[in-house]
């Protein structure tokens, strides 16, 4: 039975490693660890423009694999991570960013769920504090507590 | 008249649900994007000829007059979509076509514009497709707008046809027209 199981496990993992794989491919890679890791950092966070939701790192495009050599040829040539994004959101714009910018035109993308959580509970605590005051809790009147026990004793006779 | 702040969430619910359907209703493909490099200068480019006839492509050329800039390739199929609509407009005064051939092999492009014609006033090969991303190009076929300064006015992602162009470019052109004259 053990054997079974080592077996299917070894199986699974085989068959889900391929699931990991990057698009890079072993010609692209740098010589240079360092800038091989900022480079494939990088190519995790810009978009592919023909596949959208893909970034170039997992993506086949032809496209992808000339923007990914760009990126490698700049990280040669000294350029720093912001001048790699800014080269990039000069031709395609800020799209080309996987995680958009924080900008005046993306403060209600990025805060706006926040604004309107906060904006609940500020009215739910408002709307319970008002109801406790227009209902205060009064204790039952002699009438009512006599109504409340012929209700109960009628409850358990019938 | 207070219970009505009740109906905010609602109204709030409603404009926000607007805001996202319309899009859809209209048909406008997300897929489709804005450019970057409206009203900027076009990129530097030195592309050499992909006919023997006609000079390849440099800045030079391209400024001093309102002109269209067409990338195409002869293994792109929406390409053959619009070719016959830039024929057209090749025969046509209406505005000159610049081709950039994208990505394509020497001899299939030089067939492509034998067997279908070839509509360009001048065509420059973009062999690795570097001149392309400096664009911002992302798929071909890709056509832009160019003034007479040498700026980028509009871009239109797809194969072109009539109706396009004379929705999106041919107004386009009137007005750059006014301006220069006027």
């Amino acid at each position: 039975m053990a054997k079974y199981q080592l077996f299917m496990l070894t199986l699974a993992i085989i068959v889900s490693l391929p699931l990991n794989a990057p698009a890079v491919e072993p010609s692209e890679i740098l010589q240079n660890p360092q800038l091989e890791v900022r480079a494939r950092n990088l190519s995790q966070n810009i978009r592919c423009l023909v596949c959208q939701n893909q970034s170039i790192d997992d993506s086949n495009a032809s496209l992808a694999k000339d923007l990914r050599k760009i990126v490698r040829e700049q990280l040669i040539s000294g350029a720093s991570d912001n001048d790699i994004y800014d080269f990039l959101i000069a031709r395609y714009g800020d799209f080309v960013l996987l995680r958009p910018p924080v900008k005046a035109t993306t403060y209600i993308l990025w805060y706006g769920p926040l604004f309107i959580f906060f904006a609940g509970l500020l009215l739910s605590v408002l709307f319970l504090i008002r109801r406790k005051r227009i209902m205060p809790e009064e204790p039952l009147s002699l009438e009512e507590k006599e109504e409340l026990s012929i209700l109960i004793s009628r409850e358990k006779e019938g | 008249m207070r219970k009505l702040i009740y109906l905010g969430p609602l109204v709030f619910f409603m404009t926000t649900a607007v805001y996202f359907a319309l899009p859809i209703i209209k048909g406008k493909d997300p897929r489709i994007l804005p450019s970057a490099m409206i009203e900027k200068n076009i990129p530097d480019l030195d592309l050499p000829p992909l006919l023997e006839t006609k000079p390849g492509i440099d800045n030079q050329a391209l400024i001093g007059e309102i002109q269209l800039v067409n990338f195409f390739s002869s293994w792109c199929g929406p390409c053959r979509t619009e070719h016959d609509f830039l024929m057209r407009i090749g025969k046509s005064n209406i505005v000159p076509i610049y081709g950039i051939n994208y990505k394509d092999k020497q001899k299939a492009a030089k067939k492509w514009l034998l067997d279908l014609g070839d509509p360009y006033e001048r065509i420059g090969r973009d062999v690795d497709g570097r001149t392309a991303i400096d664009w911002g190009v992302y798929g071909v076929p890709e056509t832009y707008l160019i003034d007479k300064q040498g700026r980028i006015q509009y871009r239109h992602v797809g194969p072109l046809s009539e109706s396009i162009f004379k929705e999106k470019i041919s107004p386009v052109i009137k007005v750059l027209r006014k301006q220069t004259n006027g």
